[in-house]
């Protein structure tokens, strides 16, 4: 197996052409962008709570294979958890299951959707920011 | 002066001073094609610097001693070089800076600063790196003038036809446009838009970063009044620059970095300015850089100019050929006669990153990403290209190397 085939197994493949929980919640509670300038990624992310309780959340976005597919994994992995728990939710469990060797460019790609899907639950719970937003925060208004 | 009439180079024969072609990239030999990003540094070159640094170096214009004496006659050396490569009138016009993108701020600051106001118009193109866009438009901001775009056709050249729009605006002051785009490789009509901004009475202010490591450029013949390059593209090292400027234009303006070096007298309450092209180099200056920015064009004079562009727009014309076999591929630009060793496209449904990942693993680099061109990008509907780029050394194989991957990529995600 090449290191090429390790970085676009059938899984990440998969989650790129058929991605889970794509689209836009129409009323959602908290909605939150961003983008890698470097490349262009772009991850827009919608949240609905029940509570404190990620009820729904879903995404659009364009980008490379990678920030999607992470963003798609993304989405089936955060759905029903809590607010809280998710914004604490450490890096290593995405990269573990995005489940590929990546470069340090490609890590970037790989942890824009959960970037921003802190971002969302910052604005809607008030959880703490991962720091590479922090002084992002006050230009994204809430919605 | 050597007249090169038959131009014809040796690609493959030129590799051999090329120590990084010598490792391999995932097991295969690296197709480097990201060359207008950077360039390879020959052994010439390296030797140079080595050289220079083990035998000559001190610091220059200051010292009694010989090793100063030594240093400053190399580091003079190579701004006389520098300053023929482009058929300045004077080396006192060659400005050693860091880089294009200082040069370009030197005269957006150094100029602008104090020759724009409101009712003036700073006019670019979509069609220019951020190197020769931001700053026009920061200062213009700063200064009250208006700042203005000449837009581009659909094939990514110039529209000139909305110049006399522009010219209506107001009191056109700088024109600012680069010879060669980097992201598109279109050749620009500088000259017609020199002559224009001349008529207006306005500077024209030439980003050649892509143009001089490949072609023969003549300020002269360009009939501009700055012009900007990048030692590190043409085969030089980094970290070292240069700004060509018409000497009354220099001597009229105020310095950029104030400091050593730039100053004639220094007392309590004023200081006046050294001559040009002291005036603009502050500081301890890239000695070694700059020799080595002199060897780069030693180098790419004994290969001759006339060989590296004849090569390039063979290999560019293969390349489009080529390229346009792939299905879903969209190449952007304006046709070989007019472009110089640039090519950038799109492969329907898949990133620019992952087609520049599937060609690494071929050990063929090319660049993906806006290439620092966002109005452009903006224009083109895109966040984002590839980019395939020549230089002396790229050999017709790694163009098909290159293809090969490209179509690797469309099947991965097909």
């Amino acid at each position: 197996v090449t290191e090429l085939d390790n970085m676009y197994r059938e899984v990440i493949l998969d989650h790129y052409k058929n991605p889970r929980g794509h689209g836009v919640i129409e009323g959602a509670d908290v909605e939150a962008e961003g983008m890698n300038p470097l490349c262009g990624d772009e991850v827009s992310i919608f949240v609905s709570f029940d509570g404190d309780k990620i009820e729904d959340v879903k995404f659009r976005g364009r980008g490379c294979a990678i920030s999607q597919a992470a963003t798609s994994m993304l989405m089936e992995m955060v759905k029903g958890r809590s607010a809280q728990e998710v914004a604490a939710l450490d890096r290593d469990e995405l990269l573990e299951e995005v489940g590929i060797p990546l470069t340090p460019i490609r890590l970037k790609c790989a942890l824009l959707g959960l970037g921003v899907l802190k971002l969302a639950l910052h604005k809607g719970k008030g959880t703490p920011l991962p720091d590479e937003w922090a002084g992002l925060a006050e230009d994204l208004e809430l919605k | 002066v050597a007249v090169t009439t038959e131009a014809k180079l040796d690609a493959r024969k030129l590799r051999a001073d090329f120590p990084i072609f010598e490792q391999e990239i995932h097991g295969k030999p690296l197709a480097y094609l990201d060359s207008a990003v950077t360039a390879q540094k020959p052994r010439q070159v390296l030797d140079a610097l080595r050289d220079f640094y083990e035998t000559s170096y001190g610091n220059v214009h200051r010292a009694v001693y010989s090793l100063g004496e030594r240093s400053t006659a190399a580091y003079e050396g190579a701004r006389e070089k520098v300053a023929r490569f482009v058929n300045a009138p004077s080396a006192r016009e060659l400005i050693f800076t860091r880089n294009a993108t200082e040069s370009l701020n030197l005269i957006a600051y150094a100029w602008g600063l104090n020759n724009l106001g409101p009712g003036d118009v700073v006019v670019v193109t979509e069609l220019e790196h951020h190197s020769n866009f931001v700053p026009w438009q920061y200062i213009a901001r700063r200064t009250g003038a208006a700042f203005r775009l000449i837009r581009l056709h659909e094939g990514g050249e110039l529209d000139l036809s909305g110049l006399d729009a522009i010219a209506l605006e107001g009191d056109v002051k700088v024109v600012a446009n680069n010879l060669v785009s980097n992201a598109l490789g279109t050749i620009n009509p500088v000259e017609a838009l020199a002559a224009w901004a001349h008529d207006q009475g306005a500077i024209m202010v030439v980003d050649a970063a892509q143009a001089v490591p490949h072609r023969r450029v003549d300020v002269q013949a360009l009939g501009c009044d700055f012009l900007a390059f990048s030692a590190h593209k043409m085969c030089g090292p980094t970290s070292v620059g240069a700004l060509w400027g018409r000497r009354e234009l220099l001597e009229a303006m105020e310095p950029f970095n104030l400091g050593g070096h730039m100053i004639r007298k220094v007392e309590l309450e004023e200081t006046t300015w050294g001559d040009i092209p002291q005036k603009f180099e502050a500081g301890t200056a890239p000695i070694a850089e700059a020799v080595g920015f002199g060897a780069a064009v030693d180098y790419l004079n004994e290969i001759g100019l006339a060989a590296v562009e004849a090569h390039e727009h063979e290999l560019t014309t293969y390349a489009l050929e080529r390229m346009a076999e792939v299905p879903g591929i969209t190449l952007y630009g304006p046709p070989p006669e007019r472009r110089a060793g640039i090519v950038s496209f799109n492969l329907d449904g898949v990133h620019p990153h992952d087609v520049a990942q599937v060609l690494d693993s071929e050990g063929v680099a090319i660049r993906a990403g806006h290439h620092c061109c966002q109005p452009l990008m903006g224009r083109l509907g895109v966040a984002a290209t590839n980019r395939a780029s020549f230089y002396l050394y790229t050999l017709p194989d790694e163009i098909d190397r290159l293809v090969e991957g490209i179509d690797k990529a469309r099947r991965l995600f097909s």
